[in-house]
């Protein structure tokens, strides 16, 4: 039978791997990918927590899965518009090549 | 559902979506990696649907499928400027190990927790299917003011987007 | 009588106008020339038109009474703790006479200066200078007060020294100006100390105050009773420190080695200030405080004081007369000559003559003027040439110039009857005659008149008469440097104050003494019986066969040898020691190097050796302490306060270097620690769970 931590498990090592490739990733866009990775777990628990929660009919979590999901959306296209952006100007999307903030 | 078709779901949505997203972050070639992520979204919508939120999986499919991930794409197409995946190296493995070392440190910390909790073991309680009329009504009455708001954020963040992607040069 | 004097409340008006002309002058440009010349005519003809008036008020309050008309209007300058510093304006004959003559002959000089002047390049500073004089001479004059007329004093030696040094381009001009200054700096020096002992025994510098005054009954007597060192009387004591300021100023013996060397200035102003005005203020000085060197303790004693400026003034007159006679340079002789004729005038007031002195004073101005300016003339018609020797002749080239200063001449040497020179000096040798203190001054004064009677017969003789003698010289340009009479505009002077020196005489003759009941009070009557009492008469034939005997032997001398730079003077053929100490003129000059200023040198250089040695020495040690201090300090510094502050510095820099290495920039390590910091969070919670 299938009980809650299956399911928290999973999003646990979805975030871990997301976790990964944001640390060890040099691309930019691969960051962004983790950071999707990452997103996607936390909305996974959000969703397990409601079905093994004591009131589903309340719905919180679907509801806050929609608009999580909604400014993922968002944040996704703001963060590729970054991305373009910082393309343009260091013409790379290397983050070894845009640390300007070294000590 | 029974307990057995549940179980050998699970399985499966946990061996297609834990492989795809390994196979996102770890692939050298990155036009692959973005193909494995839009995989790793469609486990990730199976999970909500076998949790018993089709609606949102349905939505997971639009969004994260049918927009993040075909963006992303688009992205990695546009910008492809240091050519070929550089090849595998020990040298780029030994500096990526921090990084890795802190991601396990954290994926042992957290499942352990969950492991030490009794109170995760709980089974589920009896099939609630959401009901897509419940959720409508519960948007545009008590959620009103959050649809809303996130209507004009996804409008501000179009916006912004369309203007950070414009050429410098035609101000 | 009050409603003769409503022309007294524009007194002021005299010296400020011209003061005005001076101010609006030295702001307007160099190139103003015609402006110069109205603003500063304008002013001298409007002073003289105000001092005509108050000289006519004067002699219509006199009216012939035997009260001396005297009206002072005093103010308060600016007051300190309770006293008042008060200064005051005057109007009495004294002042009114010679109010008349300065502005009559400043309007006189300032029109010759137009012509003289006209091809200066700084003719309207010239004009400013001389307009500057005018006020200053004039506030002198009006001013009712010991401290205004010290400052209008000063302010005329000022005016002198700017004029002087006019063309400060020449050093010799710049040297005489600061010698002009200094020495009689040196006499104003006890004029300045007099005035203060006075303001200190009296408490006021007023002549006149309604009874409180200076010069009035009650302060004199305090003075001439109250004794000093040596049994020297207040008053003595203080009118001999005047006199002092009075001997610099008039170039009395041993100040007056000045005025021949001032005579590098223009000659206008050589005529003016040199001559005719500044140099009478010494004169007029004593005049005007006369009560004060005249005061006594008792009756029929003669006062100290007097007996000194009449020594002076008598050894002075004979001393300078000797000079003129071996001086070659034209404005040399009239300098010695007036030099030697403020002597007459400081003998005059020596016996107690101030109406005769005024009036030689007057006398003198006109002619002496007259003669500078005919000098004036002769330099300009020669092209610059002030040496007699070069001269000679002039008497067909210029006959106006000749015929002026003929009675220039004249008039100075006293000839009889018709020059106001002789009636002047007639009557300061009858004065001296009648002196009880002792003969010796008259004797000197008799032979000073028979002296100036042979220098200048033998100056008419080198100028006018014989041959041109410097176109020997230079026969080429014969034609072109032919001497020329002078203009209109400088020659009609010359006829008005030849007129002047003529006329003047007519009011001081024994027979209608006018001007001396004019000064002194009393009504003049015209009895021409008093021309043949036997004193009179007797003095009068003595003085004029002196002036015979001058000119004669003057003419004899010069006369009828040749003359010539070449030649030795006559003189110096038939006394050559003599003629040769008075050439140098006497040697007072080197004498003054070889005392006053060789001392002077060797104060200084004593001072600058002390500077040098002792207190450049002490000031050497005392920085070369400091800089040892400073050293020393400045070790301890960098040894131990710097060496510890940098080592602090470099640590800090050192470990802040080493933590921002940790800022890698890179967001991604930033993500690093932050899952490493949960990480051990989280085991860190565990763990206390677990304890």
């Amino acid at each position: 039978m299938l009980t809650l931590e299956f399911f928290l498990i999973i999003s646990a090592a979805l975030f871990s791997l997301g976790f990964a490739a944001v640390l060890t990733r040099r691309n930019v866009i691969m960051i962004l990918i983790g950071i999707e990775l990452m997103l996607s777990s936390a909305n996974l628990n959000f969703i397990a927590f409601w079905r093994f929660g004591p009131d589903p009919d309340a719905l919180t979590g679907v509801l806050f899965v929609l608009f999580s999901i909604a400014v993922a959306a968002a944040e996704a296209a703001v963060g590729l518009a970054l991305i373009i952006l910082i393309y343009r100007h260091f013409k790379s999307t290397n983050t070894f090549n845009f640390s300007l903030l070294n000590g | 559902m029974s307990t057995t078709a549940a179980f050998i779901a699970y399985s499966v949505l946990t061996l297609v979506t834990l492989g795809a997203a390994l196979a996102a972050v770890s692939l050298r070639n990155i036009v692959h990696c973005g193909l494995s992520l839009a995989l790793a979204f469609v486990g990730v919508a199976g999970f909500y649907i076998l949790l018993g939120a089709e609606f949102v999986g349905f939505i997971q499919l639009l969004v994260y499928v049918g927009a993040v991930a075909v963006l992303i794409m688009f992205v990695i197409l546009l910008t492809r400027p240091d050519g070929d995946p550089q090849p595998f190296t020990f040298d780029r493995l030994r500096r990526a190990l921090p990084g890795l070392g802190i991601a396990l440190a954290v994926f042992l910390v957290i499942t352990i927790s969950i492991r030490t909790s009794e109170s995760l073991r709980a089974g589920a309680p009896d099939d609630a299917g959401v009901s897509i009329e419940a959720l409508g009504h519960k948007l545009v009455t008590s959620h009103l003011l959050p649809l809303q708001i996130t209507g004009v954020l996804l409008t501000a963040a179009l916006i912004g987007a369309v203007l950070f992607a414009m050429k410098e040069d035609n101000n | 009588m009050a409603d003769h004097f409503w022309i007294s409340h524009f007194l002021w008006l005299v010296p400020v106008v011209p003061l005005l002309a001076a101010g609006m002058l030295s702001v307007s440009g160099n190139s103003r020339r015609n402006r110069a010349v109205i603003l500063t005519l304008g002013a001298q003809i409007l002073s003289f038109i105000l001092a005509s008036l108050l000289f006519i008020t004067v002699i219509r309050a006199q009216g012939g009474t035997e009260e001396v008309v005297r009206l002072a209007v005093n103010f308060t300058w600016f007051e300190f703790g309770d006293t008042a510093l008060r200064l005051g304006l005057l109007l009495d004959p004294l002042n009114a006479a010679m109010l008349v003559m300065v502005t009559f002959i400043g309007l006189l000089i300032c029109i010759f200066s137009v012509g003289y002047m006209s091809r200066d390049p700084n003719f309207t500073r010239f004009f400013a200078f001389l307009s500057l004089f005018s006020a200053a001479m004039l506030g002198l004059l009006v001013s009712n007060s010991l401290l205004l007329l010290f400052i209008c004093w000063e302010l005329v030696g000022l005016a002198s020294y700017l004029l002087i040094g006019f063309w400060y381009q020449k050093p010799s001009a710049a040297a005489a100006a600061q010698k002009a200054f200094i020495t009689t700096r040196i006499g104003d020096l006890g004029f300045f100390l007099g005035m203060i002992w006075l303001y200190r025994e009296t408490g006021t510098l007023l002549f006149y105050d309604g009874g409180a005054g200076l010069l009035e009954q009650a302060a004199l007597h305090g003075l001439a009773t109250g004794t000093t060192i040596g049994g020297l009387a207040l008053s003595t004591a203080t009118a001999l420190l005047l006199f002092c300021g009075a001997m610099g100023k008039s170039g009395q013996f041993p100040l007056h080695v000045w005025l021949p060397d001032a005579m590098e200035g223009p000659t206008p102003v050589s005529a003016l200030i040199h001559a005719a005005t500044m140099v009478a203020a010494g004169v007029f000085l004593v005049a005007r405080a006369f009560p004060l060197f005249a005061a006594t303790a008792g009756p029929d004693t003669v006062a100290t004081a007097l007996i000194a400026v009449t020594w002076v003034g008598a050894f002075t007159a004979l001393f300078a007369a000797c000079i003129a006679v071996a001086q070659t340079d034209i404005k040399r002789i009239l300098a010695y000559s007036t030099v030697s004729q403020l002597g007459f005038m400081m003998i005059a007031l020596g016996v107690g003559g101030v109406a005769a002195a005024i009036f030689h004073l007057i006398a003198h101005a006109f002619f002496k003027a007259l003669l500078f300016l005919g000098a004036g003339s002769v330099i300009h018609g020669c092209h610059d040439e002030q040496d007699i020797r070069k001269m000679g002749g002039l008497r067909r080239f210029m006959p106006a110039t000749f015929a002026t200063y003929a009675i220039g001449m004249m008039a100075l040497a006293g000839f009889p009857f018709f020059f106001s020179g002789f009636w002047s000096k007639e009557e300061i040798l009858h004065l001296a005659q009648g002196w009880p203190a002792s003969p010796i001054p008259f004797y000197l004064a008799l032979a000073g008149t028979f002296l100036t009677a042979f220098y200048m017969t033998r100056q008419m003789v080198y100028v006018f008469f014989g041959n041109y003698r410097a176109d020997q010289a230079s026969s080429e340009k014969a034609s072109e440097s032919r001497p020329h009479e002078s203009p209109p505009i400088m020659t009609v002077p010359l006829t008005v104050l030849a007129a002047g020196a003529v006329l003047l005489g007519l009011v001081a003759t024994p027979a209608w003494p006018w001007f001396h009941h004019f000064i002194e009070g009393g009504a003049a009557t015209l009895e021409f019986g008093k021309l043949f009492t036997a004193g009179t008469l007797g003095l009068m034939l003595l003085s004029i066969v002196l002036v015979a005997a001058g000119v004669g032997a003057a003419w004899f001398l010069y006369a009828r040898t040749s003359l010539g730079t070449a030649e030795r003077d006559p003189l110096e053929r038939k006394r050559p020691g003599l003629y040769r100490a008075l050439a140098q003129r006497l040697y007072v000059d080197e004498f003054y190097d070889a005392t006053v200023i060789r001392f002077h040198h060797a104060a200084g250089r004593a001072a600058d050796a002390l500077d040098r040695f002792v207190w450049h020495g002490l000031v050497m040690a005392v920085s070369g302490f400091s800089v040892l201090l400073s050293r020393a300090s400045q070790a301890v510094d960098r040894r131990f306060f710097n060496r510890g502050f940098d080592t602090g510095c470099e640590t800090l820099r050192t470990s802040g270097g080493r933590v921002s290495r940790w800022h890698t920039g890179n967001i991604q390590t930033y993500l690093a620690y932050i899952g490493a910091g949960l990480v051990l969070l989280i085991v860190f919670f565990a763990w206390i769970q677990q304890a």
